[in-house]
């Protein structure tokens, strides 16, 4: 085993005492920029940046990347307890986190979110370490049409099998491609839905969105509901966060599965985001539980955390290997790269065995670093919840709005922040899921781009997208994904003598179904 | 002469001197924001912290300097931006030939006349590049190969300086390309790499790891003269050993992409002198050398009447080709 040399003699460059003192130094910095508002990782990073040039490359990468890791699990605590999501990828946390944090149980949500996390991360840097040079070669395979059918994939998984009724999903999901053409197409260079407000050529900002949905958006649905709401007792119990993470393996499953999910997005390169919204869809679907998510279930925080550190670890291998970027956050460390005198590209692997090797074991011995130091802050960030509604609900505020403000200075951000509450509002009010909304924010842009780059190869022939055995079984688990709720109905239907009985389930019957279904649903 | 007076005048002087800039001895009151028209980790961004990091580590300022990027709708954000701040000398905008081109093509709420130019620093080349395993060897191979099947092109955003490059050696080419925008060079240089697309136009840096690598190589350089002579890239070959167009038989002689700076608009003549005599301290100093070095770019500095004569000549050239390709907004 090559690799296995190579990484022992990585971890003879991470595991020396200034290593491992950058790594506490940046997780902690980390966790810091991860729970305040407004910061976020890719900003860390950069203004950690100046700093690492009179570095050695491999310590300046470990410090950046603990960073990094310290941002993501700082994101997660805000989901959960705040319904805040600092990142994209950890917006599908909040759907269950928050609930369970809410119920009173915040240390046991916070706890399985790191505990899961970090095994979703160890399996990326696995999977890293012994398939490196495979993996690289699989993310070349991805083209137009390739990008495109893995987004298909994961805004199909979210029609088929969210809770919603299907066409409220998609009227969510056209909304959010709505709000994510705003700004200069890229494929046409002109300028789109600006609506007259010149500001809007930047398009909109993903953390403006997500603060007003969810930040806000919760908060409005609190105050209408529980004026008088107190805080959430929660005891300061370290026996707690223990059990929680000792209960994990229970969940063997949901954790294997949700980790396959991530590694595949995130070598694929679909990304964190794609991945732990995926992931969660799957895991409503087929959990046994999976009626009861959106209350505080278990697996509904595994599946997306473990989903989305893995699809963040591994997505560093296409950074380093082919260049891409797999989240701005990469891309700030590419910068670095640069600075540093290394290039990113094929040749890394060959040149800077020290520098590449030295960091993947820094990625293992990080992530537990990491981990270590989480774990032993979640009894103070559950204190948090003990803090009355009256006083946290200003604080929530002032958070949306200096993050929303900080994102690129702008006035209209907060003012946009605070439509998007309201959005927010009225969605939870009429039983329309937000989750698809968001994705369609986030990944809709480049879900359109990846289209049309597919037509103009292919001069206008779907028959891309069935060109080879790849595109082909990527596209066609999307479709059966979409059309799965409906298959499921029609086989119902036709045991019991009914209406629809002799009706072709034509693309027309699709739309019109779920319309009769959800009339009959009782909204959870 | 009594005691006030003698207090009096010398604070008189000082009073005289902040609101009536004397000569080039303006300086920067506040923190000074340096506004990237690029994401992090793009190649403007790069610019932007290179000179930030030489101005702080030289101490050529006093005052703190901050990077903002400011990348969304292809850079527009950023210029919006600096327009929106008129008057204000303390943010710097750093951009590319977007800064004019950019208004030709797409409805966009400014122009670089709304600007105060600085500089034109680093002009960054092109490189015609296509897949390590290619059968052509030359660029006559290539566009006989083009012309017999119908190319795919990739580049970095629609209508923009890798578009044209393209419309333009179709041209002088006579063949025919299909043009396919992505988000950012590095992008088409990994679908180049996995075989989704024919060739593209990056810039070196863009491309360097990919060649290294032995996924690419470049078959000519839209450059005058070869390009000065660095380590080698290869095991055999570094940016010198690649011919120019012309050499090839592509007659496009010369195509670049200054990196640009700029004030807001109604800024004093002495502010912007204040940052002209900034950059060209910058200029000179080891570390730009560097920078340059390291990003493959070409070193130059434009200012004044050059730098405004060399935007005239680029918009007259973009708006021919802008006006075959129906591109020109009304």
């Amino acid at each position: 085993m090559e690799n296995l040399q190579e990484l022992l003699h990585g971890f003879t460059i991470a595991v020396t005492v200034p290593h491992l003192v950058l790594m506490v130094i940046g997780v902690l910095l980390g966790i810091l920029v991860g729970v305040l508002p407004g910061l976020g990782a890719p900003n860390g990073v950069s203004l950690l940046l100046p700093l690492t040039f009179g570095m050695q490359p491999v310590s300046a990468i470990i410090l950046l990347s603990s960073m990094y890791w310290g941002a993501l699990f700082g994101g997660s605590v805000t989901s959960i307890l705040f319904n805040i999501p600092g990142e994209p990828s950890s917006v599908a946390t909040t759907f269950d986190g928050y609930p369970m944090a809410r119920d009173g149980r915040p240390t046991t949500a916070l706890a399985t979110a790191f505990g899961s996390a970090a095994f979703g991360a160890l399996v990326g840097v696995i999977l890293i370490t012994f398939l490196a040079s495979w993996v690289a070669q699989v993310a070349l395979a991805f083209g137009p049409p390739e990008y495109f059918a893995v987004y298909f994939l994961a805004f199909a998984s979210f029609v088929g099998m969210g809770g919603a009724a299907p066409i409220k999903t998609v009227v969510a999901l056209a909304i959010g491609f709505a709000i994510a053409a705003i700004g200069i197409d890229t494929v046409s260079g002109s300028v789109r839905l600006t609506m007259g407000i010149d500001e809007l050529v930047k398009g909109v900002n993903f953390v403006v969105a997500v603060m007003g949905l969810f930040g806000i958006g919760e908060l409005l649905v609190a105050v209408e509901e529980e004026f008088h709401a107190r805080g959430v007792s929660s005891r300061i119990d370290w026996k707690e966060v223990f059990r929680a993470v000792v209960r994990l393996p229970r969940h063997g499953i949901a954790l294997l599965r949700s980790a396959a999910i991530g590694c595949w997005m995130g070598i694929t390169p679909g990304g964190p985001t794609a991945a732990s919204f995926m992931s969660y869809g799957i895991a409503r679907r087929f959990s046994r539980r999976g009626r009861h998510f959106g209350t505080g279930e278990v697996e509904g925080i595994i599946s997306p955390e473990t989903a989305d550190h893995a699809a963040g670890t591994s997505a560093l291998l296409p950074m380093l290997s082919l260049g891409i970027p797999g989240s701005a956050t990469a891309a700030v460390m590419m910068g670095g790269l640069m600075i540093w005198g290394l290039n990113p590209g094929p040749m890394l692997f060959v040149d800077q065995k020290d520098f590449v090797w030295g960091l993947i074991a820094s990625m293992y011995v990080g992530n537990i670093v990491a981990v270590a130091l989480v774990l032993l802050t979640v009894p103070v960030f559950a204190a948090l919840m003990r803090i009355p509604f009256v006083i946290i609900a200003p604080l929530i505020v002032i958070i949306c709005v200096v993050g929303a403000y900080s994102v690129s200075n702008s006035y209209l951000d907060v003012v946009m922040m605070l439509g998007f509450g309201v959005v927010g509002y009225l969605f939870k009010k009429l039983f329309y899921p937000l989750a698809p909304l968001v994705l369609a924010i986030v990944i809709g842009d480049k879900a359109e781009d990846a289209f049309r780059q597919s037509m103009l190869m292919s001069k206008g022939s779907l028959g891309v997208f069935f060109a080879n055995p790849l595109v082909t079984s990527l596209v066609l688990a999307g479709l059966a994904l979409l059309l799965l709720p409906l298959a499921l109905q029609i086989a119902h239907v036709r045991r019991k003598p009914g209406e629809r009985k002799s009706i072709a389930p034509g693309p027309e019957d699709r739309r019109s179904r779920p319309t009769a279904t959800s009339a009959a649903q009782t909204p959870r | 002469m009594d005691v006030t007076s003698r207090f009096l005048l010398p604070a008189a002087a000082i009073l005289l001197a902040g609101t009536i800039p004397a000569g080039a001895a303006w300086q920067p009151q506040k923190p000074i924001e340096f506004v990237a028209t690029a994401g992090p980790g793009g190649g403007t961004d790069n610019l932007a912290r290179a000179v930030q990091n030489i101005i702080t580590k030289y101490k050529l300022t006093d005052q703190p300097i901050v990077v903002v990027n400011k990348g969304g709708g292809s850079g527009a954000e950023g210029y919006v931006y600096g327009k929106a701040s008129a008057g204000d000398p303390h943010k710097v905008i750093f951009g590319t030939s977007n800064a004019w081109q950019q208004p030709l093509v797409s409805k966009v709420a400014f122009n670089y006349t709304d600007l105060t130019p600085i500089a034109g620093m680093a002009q960054d080349e092109f490189l015609l590049w296509v897949k390590q395993d290619a059968p052509y060897k030359t660029v006559n191979d290539y566009l006989k190969a083009a012309a017999a099947n119908e190319f795919k092109m990739g580049g970095a955003q629609s209508k923009d300086t890798d578009e044209v490059l393209t419309r333009m050696i179709e041209k002088v080419g006579h063949i025919k390309l299909t043009y396919i925008p992505f988000k950012s060079g590095a992008e088409a240089a990994v679908q180049l790499a996995g075989g989704h697309i024919d060739s593209h136009v990056n810039n070196p840096s863009e491309s360097l790891g990919q060649w290294r690598g032995g996924t690419q190589r470049p078959l000519c350089v839209f450059s005058p003269k070869r390009l000065p002579q660095g380590p080698k890239v290869t095991a055999t070959e570094g940016w010198s050993d690649v011919p120019t167009c012309v050499e090839q038989g592509l007659d496009i002689p010369q195509y670049e992409q200054p990196r640009t700076v700029w004030l807001p608009g109604k800024v004093t003549p002495e502010q912007a002198a204040f940052y002209v005599e900034l950059m060209k301290k910058v200029q000179a100093t080891p570390e730009w050398k560097d920078y340059i070095e390291k990003t493959s770019q070409v070193d130059t500095f434009l200012t004044g009447a050059e730098f405004d004569s060399y935007i005239k000549q680029d918009l007259e050239h973009i708006k021919q080709v802008a006006a075959e390709q129906g591109w020109l907004v009304k």
